[in-house]
């Protein structure tokens, strides 16, 4: 009796192991896999706010010096700058430069909006801090070769309708408000220039 | 301009003076090499531009600094 008890408890679990055993193994291997620690990719950046903000700060000060008090105070007021386009500024266009975003292109006596240029500059050499140049400093790269090589860059963007990417509405409201902000940077020069005299 | 950075100094040094010169112009290339763009702010306060130099040759003699950036790539 016994012999036989025993014979079948071999055959049970036998029948056990070819009926549970695939999905036993494999719980136990996920469970391990859940275990060990997930790898961290070396080159994911890490954020550190204090790191971009002094980041930011020496970008800033940067673009100051090269564009001028002029634009450097179109940039802080508006938060872009714009750029005539064409041999000398004569194209009867110009550039409206928004930091990370499409440089839009509009026509300077219509307002009518041209067309977007999708350009970036990633700095792939350094991925521990990321690809993205601080604010300034993409604002800086634009405004530098849409000076020195208009054609170049325009050429090698990806242009596309006005909207595709920056809401027009957004765009008109800053044409007119570069508007009032030159006005206002006319109005006042006379009185600048007489207090720089005295 | 290098993320996480923004402006870093690479070399500095009076391009009359030859030991200056050749270290400027080492490093000039050094970036051209990496693929790096390379640009002047010009003019006067009130007109403010900017060339495009490739060549150390082409960098002008009264510049105060050339910015050295990464290429645009289409967005």
């Amino acid at each position: 009796m016994s012999a036989l008890l025993l014979a079948l408890l071999v055959v049970l679990t036998v029948l056990a192991a070819f009926g549970f055993g695939p999905t036993l193994a494999e719980r136990i291997q996920r469970a391990r896999r859940l275990e060990r620690p997930r790898p961290r990719p070396a080159a994911e950046p890490v954020y550190d706010p204090g790191r971009e903000r002094r980041a930011e700060r020496k970008a800033l000060e940067l673009l100051r010096e090269a564009v001028g008090e002029d634009e450097f105070a179109m940039y802080r007021s508006l938060g872009f700058l714009s750029v005539l386009g064409g041999a000398g500024g004569r194209g009867g266009y110009g550039y409206l430069i928004y930091p990370h975003r499409p440089i839009v292109a509009y026509d300077t006596e219509s307002g009518e909006l041209l067309s977007e240029y999708c350009v970036g500059f990633p700095d792939r050499a350094e991925s521990a801090h990321g690809t993205r140049l601080p604010d300034a400093d993409d604002v800086l790269a634009k405004w530098m070769s849409l000076h020195g090589d208009e054609r170049g860059l325009i050429s090698g963007a990806n242009m596309h309708l006005p909207g595709r990417q920056v809401d027009p509405g957004q765009v008109r409201r800053d044409l007119r408000r570069l508007r009032e902000w030159e006005g206002r940077r006319v109005a006042t020069a006379p009185a600048q220039h007489e207090a720089a005299a005295l | 301009m290098k993320p996480g950075h923004g402006d870093v100094l690479l070399a500095e040094g009076d391009v009359e003076l030859e030991e200056d010169g050749e270290r400027l112009v080492e490093e000039f290339r050094r970036q051209l090499d990496l693929g790096m763009w390379a640009a002047v702010p010009t003019g006067a306060a009130g007109r403010r531009e900017a060339v495009m130099v490739r060549d150390f040759a082409e960098v002008p003699r009264d510049a105060d600094r050339v910015i050295f950036f990464p290429p645009a790539s289409g967005g």
